[in-house]
């Protein structure tokens, strides 16, 4: 069993915008591609282009129906679609961590990235059956636990400018859905943003205590709904004219006064 | 507490060459990081204009596109029967030579018996100066089949469409309407502009069939009928214009609105404009109540008079409009049924977008000087903003759909303005600025002009002395009179019905005819294999250029392969489809940051060395050398006008290095590559918006050389073009539709935007519910959705049904469907979607795959389970007994109308494959090399 540390001296993580999220999966091509590249193992795919293609992904992009429940202002609400971008929520009560025989997977001091040491993996799995996110996935050929790093490897990287030290999702995401900062500073962009739209825990009765937070989506379908006894929009639509005969009036009349 | 001891700076690569991505049409650019000279890496430019340092997944999964499996590897001539695959490999001389002796005789001969169509090309400036230099009047890329309508709609009306032509103003817009099925266009651009603006809490409304990609993030979607834009649209101008929520100062300013309409109905100029001796637009002054050109300086033109002359009466187009758009017919009551949105609703969006464009209006403190020379202390704001997806263009009212949209944004007077729409360079630029078609062939000589171009009327028209087409297509015909892209939909269905001739070489680049780039798949790949009585193929010869092992290219007698995009160089060029900024011009190029390790070349290139064994005059020199050596070449050395070239960065001044106009300087493609692949000029902040009108943007285009002299313009709410087809179908003019169009001329080519429903033509009666596919974001214009990250994203696609319609056909998930058209049937896979308009279904487009091509397993989902609704669309309309072949085109550009498609469905029996299921194609690559671990580096 592996220990957590009792207190980071930062939070580093993620708010993911489910408001702005348009489900387009830059986010997740682009971790696969560093991630290959880069910290550990590759991510290996196998039977690439084969009858069962299986590949290694660290973030991946759910998408959901949801029937909104019927409300007085919206009796007959449509479905949306809501996309659901999912990696390791770096929590501060890591079951994965300390479930770890080995002591390969840990939580960092410093800044509470939980990873894994490659090195000290058995492969054994117990700490992706402990995730209740399904957050960390056994790579096929290198048979070792690979998660979401925050790029741990980016984000201090002395060989990449300045403004690229960020998550390579982070960096990609073209409608801005993603944002990095450290939680423990209330006055970070992502405490700041989080507070703001009212960020939330995933499944927070796992206790867990996740680090990254996700936006809500914003209320939608308002013009559809009856707006109450006033109708505020109406007034906008008043006639200037019944017909082309008295449109042709008003233009005149207000030609004049041009 | 034990942590080991991290590398946090570990190196990222040996060297980062920066290119332009070509994964789709967005041309994003891209920092290739390369380790021991392989790709260890891809990810955005943040320098770059179009995408500011993001990248989609498609960009990021470049990377699997040079290791693909599918890549071709050598020239290939086929020794099977043709729909085989069975080729041998052969070398670049004797493929050139075969095509040089193909093409040779019919140059000499008959010009006009190749037909060379380009499908995902990012190079027609080049590839059109090719055919214009062979001589064949038949050239076009994909524009017909895929968005005509949309880039034809927008010229004719106010000078550019959306897309490359212009972006909304994501700074200042407060409330942007999305219009049209599929996910994209341009890709990185539209979701970072929808990041922005809802970021800071604008409005954005979803018009779409289907709730998924933009329209999942929409704050309000309308989930309307497909095929009804138009009249939801023209519903929305009713309401504003009975209100009186239109910008009366722009429409009279810088629109025809206040032009005058002939209304002599015994005049050959009948409904057309009322010009004077120069031919400009003659306005009433409403200072002196007289007749007066409309861009006289100090002219105040009256929206609301009546030109007395001679006992008629010529009224204004405004004048016009309201009689038009006021009509009950017009009223959110009257189109709700049709449109599948309740009146309220449309009342509620009509009400919102009058409330934000001039409850919130506002304006820029900026100085400018329009063209009638009348000087403005301020720039009017009106933040509302339109775009709009292909999915409103695929239907056979999509023209007219367009303009409806374009009306709108110009009733607000949104367009060109801060807060609305604006356009990107070279555009604005009016149709009239656009060459006309030319079809003059000249035996063994160029063809007197470009193809493709803007008709005006019927002179313009694309017909031989006794009235018969004169291009493969049919474009620019009585069948579809505007079709300024061509019709590349119809290029192999014509040529095999010999109608209007026969053809003996057909030349295609990265175009998918055999399968997903075609309807009726199947009927294509019988008329590419059909014989005639003696034994030869009855479209004689095939020449076939792709980089990757598509499904046709076992449809060719001859292969040539191409490079992957990190191999080639290219040119994103103003003369092209540009990557220009609404507030900036831009170029690019593509260079090889990575050789080949096959014996591949650049298609470009090698029409470059084709043109000159062709002696292709645009390609050889005086002595009758080679006169590009590559693409490369030509990219720097070719002028298109003097001065003016491919690229318009870092050419030469008399005084140095310019800009725009200038000579060729050959250190340019460093240049280029040291600037990160791109080059981008900013429009001076005075002539950032009004730009038809801007005198300061006009003079900065005539120095930039994208137009030698300042052309402003109005808008056209009134197309005049239309209405003088018209008057020939009334029977004005020697130059007359045969009579089997006439009443369909009249009654679609209005000049000013209408509804027609395209339904009861698909045999709506028989077939009620509406198919439709879009691509998704992580595949759009993706050419080799066999990337081996992509396809684990979508590797199968089943069909999305509506809860209502698997309630009545008592379908649940995983179940199996038989859809059926007039035209076809096919068994698939279905879903259920509740966020989908309750009377269609959808798949996503060119997932499914045949067994063979792509080098994928004949195995994977994609050939197994995966399939197109192309085998239910026909290129033709359901006959209707009169003999006669109807384009399933829109009937005024030839736009392939994809969305008319009308099936019915029932639950059948799950095969253990989609049908149709087609034998496999022989693999000319081999396939499947099983598992992959891509890590270049140590």
């Amino acid at each position: 069993m592996t220990t957590l540390p009792e207190k980071t001296q930062k939070k580093l993580g993620l708010v993911i915008d489910l408001d702005t999220c348009v489900g387009c999966h830059a986010c997740v091509i682009s971790c696969k591609g560093w991630n290959t590249e880069n910290y550990g193992a590759a991510l290996s795919d196998t039977d690439a282009y084969g009858a069962n293609p299986s590949g290694t992904f660290l973030n991946r992009v759910h998408s959901y129906e949801v029937q909104p429940t019927p409300t007085s202002d919206q009796p007959a609400p449509e479905a949306q679609l809501i996309h659901f971008p999912k990696s390791c929520l770096h929590c501060e009560d890591a079951p994965c961590v300390t479930v770890c025989p080995t002591g390969a997977s840990y939580k960092r001091v410093e800044d509470g990235i939980v990873l894994v040491n490659e090195s000290d993996c058995i492969g054994c799995g117990l700490c992706a059956w402990a995730c209740p996110y399904g957050a960390r996935e056994m790579d096929a050929v290198e048979k070792v636990m690979k998660k979401c790093t925050l790029c741990v490897d980016r984000i201090y990287n002395e060989n990449l400018p300045e403004i690229d030290r960020e998550p390579a999702c982070v960096r990609t995401c073209p409608a801005g859905a993603r944002h990095f900062g450290d939680f423990a500073d209330p006055e970070s962009n992502v405490s700041k943003l989080s507070a703001e739209r009212g960020g939330m825990n995933l499944m927070p009765e796992q206790g867990t205590k996740p680090v990254n937070k996700y936006l809500p989506p914003r209320p939608k379908d308002t013009l559809s709904a009856p707006a109450g006894d006033i109708d505020i929009l109406a007034p906008y639509l008043e006639p200037v004219g019944q017909d082309a005969k008295g449109f042709l009036g008003w233009l005149d009349k207000t030609l004049e006064k041009l | 507490m034990n942590q080991p001891k991290l590398d946090l700076s570990p190196k990222v690569s040996d060297e980062i060459r920066k290119t332009t991505c070509y994964m789709c049409a967005c041309r994003c650019g891209i920092n290739v990081h390369l380790k021991s000279g392989k790709v260890a890496y891809i990810e955005g430019n943040r320098d770059h204009p179009v995408n500011k340092g993001v990248l989609c997944a498609k960009g990021s999964a470049g990377i699997m596109q040079i290791n693909a499996p599918s890549r071709l590897k050598a020239p290939l001539k086929r020794v099977g029967p043709r729909g085989s695959g069975a080729f041998e490999e052969i070398s670049w001389d004797e493929a050139l030579q075969i095509a040089t002796d193909w093409l040779e005789p019919v140059r000499r001969d008959n010009p006009e018996k190749l037909a060379f169509f380009t499908g995902r090309d990012q190079s027609q400036s080049f590839t059109s100066l090719w055919a214009q230099s062979f001589g064949t009047p038949n050239y076009a890329a994909h524009g017909g089949f895929c968005s005509v309508n949309m880039a034809a709609a927008g010229i004719y009306t106010m000078g550019g469409a959306f897309w490359e032509f212009g972006q909304p103003d994501w700074d200042h817009t407060k409330l942007f309407m999305l219009f049209g099925v599929a996910e994209d266009h341009d890709s990185n651009p539209i979701k970072m502009g929808i990041g922005k603006i809802k970021a800071r809490g604008a409005r954005v409304i979803g018009v779409n069939p289907i709730r998924t990609g933009y329209n999942a993030v929409a704050d309000d979607w309308v989930g309307i009928t497909p095929g009804t834009d138009g009249l939801f649209i023209l519903a929305l101008v009713h309401c504003l214009m009975k209100a009186g929520k239109i910008d009366l100062t722009y429409l009279a300013q810088y629109t025809n609105a206040p032009c005058l309409v002939n209304g002599d109905e015994k005049s050959p100029e009948f409904g057309l404009l009322l010009r004077d001796d120069a031919g400009k637009e003659l306005v009433i002054d409403r200072k002196t109540g007289k007749l007066t050109p409309f861009d006289k300086k100090g002219v105040k033109p009256d929206l609301s008079a009546t030109h007395r002359h001679a006992g008629i009466s010529h009224r204004t187009v405004m004048q016009h409009m309201a009689e038009r758009y006021l009509k009950d017919e017009y009223s959110p009551e009257a189109v709700a049924e049709r449109v599948g949105i309740s009146a309220k609703r449309i009342r509620n969006i009509a009400g919102e977008i009058a409330r934000v464009a001039f409850d919130e209006a506002f304006e820029l403190d900026q100085e400018w000087t329009d063209f009638r020379g009348e000087k403005h202390k301020k720039m009017q704001g009106r933040p509302v903003s339109f775009h709009s997806m292909r999915g409103v263009s695929a239907h056979a009212n999509g023209f007219q759909t367009c303009r409806a949209l374009h009306v709108l944004q110009i009733l607000l007077g949104s367009v060109e303005v801060p807060g609305g729409f604006r356009f990107k360079p070279p555009y604005p630029k009016p149709a009239t600025a656009h060459p006309k078609p030319h079809v003059g062939v000249t035996k063994g000589a160029p063809l007197n002009g470009p193809h493709l171009g803007f008709t005006h009327g019927p002179d313009d028209l694309a017909l031989n002395e006794d009235g018969t087409p004169a291009r493969i297509d049919k474009a620019f015909t009585w069948e579809n009179p505007m079709s300024s892209h061509g019709l590349m939909h119809m290029v192999i269905s014509n040529a095999y019905a010999g109608d209007p001739y026969k053809i003996d070489t057909l030349f295609m680049y990265m175009a998918n005819m055999s399968w997903n780039s075609s309807m009726n798949t199947g009927g294509v790949m019988k008329m590419l294999t059909d014989k005639d009585d003696s034994g030869e193929y009855i479209i004689p010869r095939i020449i076939y250029s792709d980089a990757y092992s598509s499904e046709m290219v076992a449809y060719a007698d001859l292969i040539l392969p191409d490079t992957t995009y990190l191999e080639r160089h290219d040119c994103i060029s103003l003369l092209d489809r540009p990557i220009c900024e609404a507030d900036a011009a831009a170029d690019a190029i593509r260079w090889p940051v990575i050789e080949p390790d096959r014996d591949v070349r650049g298609f470009q290139s090698v029409l470059c060395e084709l043109g000159a064994k062709l002696k292709l005059p645009a390609f050889t020199n005086d002595d009758g050398s080679q006169k590009y050596a590559d693409y490369a070449d030509y990219i720097v050395n070719h002028e298109r006008r003097p001065g003016i070239g491919p690229l318009a960065g870092w050419r030469m001044g008399e005084k140095g290095l310019t800009s725009g106009r200038g000579g060729v300087n050959e250190g340019q493609l460093d240049s280029y590559i040291k600037n990160g692949g791109f080059f981008v000029e900013h429009i001076p902040d005075g002539a950032q918006y009004y730009k038809p009108w801007n005198a300061a943007y006009q003079d900065w285009a005539v120095k930039m050389g994208l137009f030698d002299a300042p052309q402003p313009y109005l808008f056209s709410l009134y197309v005049e073009p239309l209405r003088r087809f018209q008057l020939a179908a009334e029977g004005h003019g020697d130059r007359q539709p045969p009579e089997h169009l006439r009443q369909r001329i009249k009654d679609t080519m209005d000049p000013l935007p209408i509804w027609y429903d395209p339904a009861p033509e698909n045999r709506v009666d028989d077939y009620p519910i509406t198919a439709l596919t879009q691509r998704p974001m992580a595949m759009y214009h993706s050419w080799g959705s066999q990337n081996a990250w992509l396809r684990q994203l979508h590797g199968h696609n089943p069909l999305y049904v509506p809860t209502k319609l698997m309630r009545d056909n008592n379908l649940k998930d995983g179940d199996w469907a038989r859809v059926t058209s007039p035209h076809g049937e096919i068994t698939v896979p279905v879903l259920e979607m509740a966020a989908l308009n309750e009377n269609t279904i959808w798949t996503w487009n060119a997932i499914g795959k045949r067994k063979g091509a792509w080098a994928l397993d004949e195995k994977a989902p994609e050939a197994t389970k995966g399939f197109l609704l192309n085998h239910l669309i026909h290129e033709l309309l359901p006959p209707k007994g009169d003999g006669l072949r109807w384009a399933n085109s829109d009937p005024i550009t030839g736009q392939a109308a994809w969305f008319d498609l009308k099936v019915r469905i029932e639950k059948t029996d799950a095969p253990t494959e989609s049908q149709p299921n087609l034998p496999p194609i022989k693999s000319p690559v081999g396939k499947d090399p099983g598992d992959l671990v891509w890590k270049v580096g140590k």
